[in-house]
């Protein structure tokens, strides 16, 4: 779009999309907010009141932080899995054929948008009982004399969670691979700079902010990821959403339940504004 | 990323491509058993359980209910964002960068939290378990999908070709109807069925909000899935994946998958892709 107009008149082309947000998104997330603020028992249900009862509660009850540590550890090693896997998938993949390129990146991609209760009903299929499909393959190839227990695990949930989130990475990384101008590749290796070292100082470096940013993405969806620690994880190994499904459809403690989603909310825009502080630091420290 | 790949990459990558591929693949094989417990097709393949998935109303309801809320709320979604994507792209005002953050933000706000605050709220104005309160919530959450692709097919455009029309002669209707729009249907249209995609694969958020009345398909089969596990419900999965297979193919010969999905940044840009998909090219020309 050429002329760019300054003036207000552009309100009126965004102003029903504002409204529908203001109306249905802002307002609704406000008394989630108020809600954390009002008083709960069985008999009488939700009053509206001023109250940090909600608050003490769970902050004060080592069962609720048991599973926010558990969230926590989920997402990390998650990440980190999608990462090491990930980042040289990524690579090996800009390096193919332009042809398998296009077809590898659609097999690798698409599965982002399958249904992700049609994803996890694939691991719960492969993990299985006894006889599961991993396990069997595990044995055969002597990995392992008896089967693993998968399904109701954190091992089992987070290699699923690892699947479910890998496209992000992938397409993190892809977009900044595209970036790369392979001149700057060639002028090291003509400099007599050996391949590892292109790798780790000329490529690696350039790949970083995507590597990052997609990190991040995985991390916060990690952390916040309902279906598949529900299905695979089971009612035992609980983590903050399957936690707030229970509150606000089982044990009805709106309230308690609406604590619980600040304290996500706020938990990861902690982790992720310190993870992006860090790496602005690193990236500040690199051009001194 | 001069270098071909070695034998020890090839094979991380054979092994690769088969762990995201597989459990797709196990709901596809175990959807075709004969057999009445789960298992792998070994004796010949049936399709019992895709029949069997007929007894089942639920399914079939919750079916429908994903088909209709998918279109309702995705075509909703194009028509608020296309205008909306047009004033972001033209006009400079105070509270716009505020403005198209606020529309980019349901990316960012965590699934469940918006399930929260929209079970809250339709229960205080009372349109809890509503179609209308479905619809509504479902537009909240693919509006970002439906705006990121129309912004940049917007913001893409080359500026000559609008000069070239007022220059002709033609007046502000016709610039917008046979010029502008033409040029960012590409994105408007990917836009449309990724929005719908997203709708009708959701399951974070409408758990809190669906009732018995109004489950969605995922939501019908996340609850199934939570008591028992056979067949019937991997064959149900097996014709999500059809569906989303079918719209990604279409996506993929249109415009490029992977370029939708990284937000329209190569939809302009076809040369920046490996393959340049077939309508971009027909377009180049065009233009």
């Amino acid at each position: 779009m050429s002329r760019v107009v300054k003036s207000g008149a552009g309100w009126i082309w965004i102003g029903p999309a504002a409204l529908l947000f203001l109306g249905i998104m802002v307002i609704p997330l406000v008394m989630t907010f108020l809600l954390t603020f009002y008083s709960w028992t069985p008999t009488t249900g939700i009053t509206p009141d001023h109250t940090l009862a909600n608050w003490s509660e769970v902050l004060g009850d080592p069962y609720f932080r048991g599973i926010f540590l558990r969230t926590l550890q989920y997402s990390v090693f998650t990440t980190l899995l999608v990462t090491l896997v990930g980042v040289p998938e990524a690579i090996i993949i800009a390096r193919l054929s332009p042809r398998w390129r296009g077809l590898c990146l659609l097999a690798v991609i698409g599965p982002l948008l399958v249904s992700v209760v049609a994803r996890t009903l694939g691991w719960t299929l492969l993990f299985g009982g006894n006889n599961g499909l991993v396990n069997q393959l595990l044995m055969y190839l002597g990995v392992i004399r008896f089967p693993l227990p998968f399904m109701f695990t954190s091992t089992g949930t987070v290699i699923a969670l690892a699947h479910v989130l890998m496209p992000m990475m992938i397409l993190s990384v892809s977009a900044s691979i595209q970036k790369l101008n392979p001149q700057i590749e060639n002028a090291a290796s003509s400099l007599g700079a050996p391949y590892p070292v292109i790798m780790r100082r000329i490529i690696l470096p350039q790949l970083m902010p995507g590597i990052l940013s997609g990190v991040l993405i995985v991390f916060a969806m990690a952390a916040s990821s309902f279906a598949t620690p529900a299905i695979i994880g089971g009612r035992r190994l609980k983590v903050a959403t399957t936690l707030i499904y229970d509150e606000f459809t089982n044990t009805l403690n709106w309230p308690r339940g609406a604590v619980i989603v600040v304290l996500l909310l706020v938990g990861l825009v902690a982790v992720l504004g310190g993870l992006n502080m860090l790496i602005e630091r690193r990236n500040r420290g690199a051009f001194q | 990323m001069t270098r071909s790949n070695g034998p020890v990459a090839l094979l991380f990558h054979v092994l690769f491509v088969v762990f995201m591929l597989a459990p797709i693949v196990a709901v596809c094989l175990v959807a075709l058993t004969p057999e009445s417990y789960l298992s792998l097709p070994t004796n010949g393949l049936s399709l019992r359980w895709f029949r069997a998935i007929l007894q089942y109303p639920e399914f079939i309801r919750a079916g429908w209910t994903s088909l209709i809320l998918g279109t309702v709320s995705s075509t909703i979604a194009v028509a608020l964002a296309v205008p909306a994507a047009f004033g972001v792209a033209r006009y400079r005002f105070p509270g716009r960068d505020a403005m198209a953050g606020l529309f980019l933000s349901p990316l960012m706000i965590p699934e469940i939290v918006l399930g929260v605050a929209f079970l809250r709220f339709f229960n205080v104005i009372g349109l809890s378990g509503s179609m209308l309160g479905l619809i509504l919530a479902h537009v909240i959450i693919v509006f970002p999908f439906a705006m990121r692709l129309t912004l940049a097919s917007a913001t893409g455009l080359d500026p000559r070709v609008e000069q070239a029309a007022i220059s002709l002669g033609a007046g502000r209707r016709t610039v917008f109807f046979r010029i502008i729009l033409p040029l960012i249907l590409p994105g408007i249209v990917s836009g449309w069925m990724l929005a719908f995609i997203q709708s009708f694969d959701d399951v974070t958020m409408t758990v809190f909000i669906a009732t018995p009345g109004t489950e969605t398909l995922p939501v019908r089969m996340f609850a199934y899935i939570q008591d028992n596990i056979d067949p019937l419900v991997t064959s149900v999965s097996a014709c999500v994946i059809v569906i989303t297979i079918v719209a990604l193919w279409i996506i993929d010969r249109l415009f490029g998958l992977v370029g939708v999905l990284l937000g329209g940044t190569t939809l302009n840009h076809p040369s920046a892709s490996g393959a340049r998909p077939p309508l971009m090219k027909k377009m180049r020309i065009r233009r």
